[in-house]
């Protein structure tokens, strides 16, 4: 029982730092992001070339994966969404867009990094077994780093300027314009540190699961499920539906096992019989 | 007025002549058969298409087409193969089906809208991926293989449809079941869009409270437009398996619930037409690509993230914008 906890915490660590990224570009811009997943695959790349095959410290692989995805996602704010959102009459277009975006991601990768699965070396040896719990220390590691991630993100949400600019946005874009924030500057830092998000998760969890170049849709699928379970375009939301996924995905492994793969069947179900009771989730604000 | 409704009449013959004549001519003198099974695709995924452009139309973003067409597929395979039913009477069943699950999984969920809907469409196509690979009638992950080729269609005695497997072309018999279809489909959602009921159906994607406030049965109104969408993403589901003569778990994924949005996208989201054109354009596209090899899917979302750009309404706005220039 110890573990079926523990497994939950780890995976919804990092499952909430996935979903901590789309949920704020969400929040930002009403963009689904569907390259997310493929974000998330990219930042896994960049940190098994420059950590596994450079052999470079794999801080500096994670700083890596997370520029560079930045830098990716401020360019495509700029010089894709913001440009369908000004010039299309509805604002769904930009799911073309985003799904585009995700093929023409699938491509880059495919061609750079080939289709094989890759690993990088353990960062840390052994295995933590104490009190009925047996985990490996990296994914303690990995697991702390990414609370530690998430912890800081709420933290400069909450305190710095550019999280305060970035929440009046969400809240109101015409009010938070009017009120003198950059409203074109903070959508692409916001897309830019979404984006961010997803590169650093991805390289975070290269060294426990390693990477391959199609698990970016399951991987947006899973953020998908997590935002709606908290609910779009809310920070807290997108915490707490990656730990009741993490937990979910970690019990239902362990207590549906006899009958086959149902777990995710199970998830899904359970989450559309939620979301008809409540249909924005634990805390989404109602969409408009 | 007149003139208007004339140009209207003309484009529909030409339409229908270019479909059932000049490209069958076509196909035969060129000895291209192979483009007869591209065709047929064609004309069946946009009657999935024309199922999900019609949940835009009343303000939804359907990516669950998926689910919808491979359930449509296994209710026609699992009627053909286990109850020996003919293929005919399973296609509208198969509809059917898809139609009276959509309106009891409608009702909870066509309450969310924006992406709280598109996610949980999104989510419907792999449950449905999972059900066919965890219920025993579907036979898992080896799917039902060898179903027959539909046979005769007789009514009184007289034989409407010759039975597919005695035919020496049956790639052509599909093409024309499939085009007829498609044809019936679009004329219906042509009807559908321009009468009443249409019209309802926009004041629910402009604001939906305020169509409720004049006294709109909003409610009843989005599931109608829901269960149209599946019996059009069953039927087009049932034809599939009848074609490659087998259905998986696989033969309706994400990928292919997101390509029916994107059909929609790529033609418009304001016209009717525009499911069949971006079908067109994106099968055909992504055919002819295929010579680039490793690089296909690389141009293939690059030019749709240019078009994207330039055209961020769909191809048929092309149309438009010409016509208030001239």
């Amino acid at each position: 029982m110890e573990q079926v906890i523990a497994n939950g915490l780890y995976l919804g660590a990092q499952y909430a730092l996935i979903a901590l990224g789309l949920t704020l570009i969400f929040a930002l811009m009403n963009v689904l992001n569907f390259a997310h997943g493929q974000m998330y695959v990219l930042g896994g790349f960049i940190t098994y070339t420059v950590y596994g095959q450079l052999g470079l410290p794999f801080v500096v692989a994670l700083l890596a994966s997370g520029v560079t995805l930045a830098v990716i996602g401020a360019l495509m704010e700029k010089f894709l969404f913001r440009t369908v959102i000004r010039r299309s009459h509805r604002e769904e277009s930009t799911m073309l867009l985003a799904a585009a975006t995700a093929f023409f991601f699938d491509a880059v990768i495919l061609l750079l990094f080939g289709e094989k699965q890759r690993g990088v070396p353990k960062i840390v040896k052994g295995v933590f077994n104490d009190a009925g719990i047996i985990m490996p220390y990296d994914r303690i590691v990995v697991g702390a780093l990414a609370i530690v991630f998430i912890a800081a993100f709420v933290l400069y949400m909450q305190y710095s300027r550019v999280g305060r600019a970035m929440r009046a946005l969400a809240q109101d874009r015409v009010a938070a314009q009017l009120m003198g924030v950059r409203v074109d500057r903070y959508s692409m830092i916001g897309f830019a540190m979404g984006a961010m998000l997803a590169g650093v998760v991805g390289g975070l969890l290269v060294t426990i699961t390693g990477v391959n170049s199609g698990i970016g849709g399951p991987i947006s699928i899973k953020a998908f499920l997590m935002v709606m379970i908290g609910g779009a375009g809310v920070v807290g939301g997108a915490i707490a539906g990656g730990f009741i996924l993490g937990m979910m995905e970690s019990v239902g492994l362990t207590v549906l096992r006899e009958y086959g793969d149902v777990t995710y069947l199970v998830i899904f179900a359970a989450l559309m019989v939620f979301l008809s009771v409540r249909p924005n989730g634990l805390m989404g604000k109602p969409w408009g | 007025m007149t003139r208007n409704r004339n140009t209207r009449i003309a484009a529909v013959v030409v339409f229908l002549a270019i479909v059932f004549v000049v490209v069958p001519a076509a196909i035969s003198s060129s000895g291209r058969f192979d483009l007869y099974y591209t065709l047929t695709s064609v004309a069946l995924l946009s009657i999935a298409s024309a199922g999900v452009w019609l949940t835009f139309y009343i303000g939804r973003i359907n990516i669950g087409q998926g689910a919808y067409a491979l359930t449509g597929g296994y209710v026609s395979a699992i009627l053909v193969m286990n109850h020996g039913w003919s293929f005919w009477l399973t296609l509208p069943v198969a509809g059917l089906f898809c139609a009276a699950a959509s309106v009891l999984i409608g009702l909870p969920i066509l309450r969310l809208r924006g992406v709280y809907f598109a996610m949980v469409t999104l989510v419907l196509t792999e449950v449905a991926r999972l059900l066919a690979l965890a219920l025993p009638i579907t036979n898992g992950a080896k799917g039902i293989v060898s179903i027959p080729l539909p046979g005769a269609l007789s009514i009184f005695g007289l034989t409407i449809i010759p039975d597919f497997a005695t035919l020496q072309n049956s790639r052509l018999a599909f093409y024309l079941l499939a085009v007829t279809l498609m044809v019936v489909c679009f004329a219906v959602m042509y009807r559908l869009v321009n009468s009443r009921i249409g019209k309802l159906c926009q004041s629910l994607q402009q604001n939906e409270e305020l169509a409720s406030s004049i006294g709109v049965n909003i409610a009843y109104l989005r599931v109608i437009a829901y269960a149209v969408s599946s019996f059009f993403g069953g039927v087009s589901g049932a034809i599939f398996a009848a074609i490659s003569q087998s259905i998986y778990p696989s033969s309706f994924t994400v990928t292919d619930s997101v390509n029916f949005m994107l059909n929609c996208f790529l033609g418009g989201l304001g016209y009717v037409f525009g499911p069949m054109l971006g079908t067109l354009v994106l099968y055909f596209g992504w055919d002819l690509l295929f010579q680039t090899g490793q690089f296909q899917l690389l141009i293939y979302s690059g030019l749709m993230i240019v078009l994207m750009l330039v055209l961020p309404n769909g191809l048929l706005s092309l149309a438009e914008t010409t016509r208030k220039k001239g």
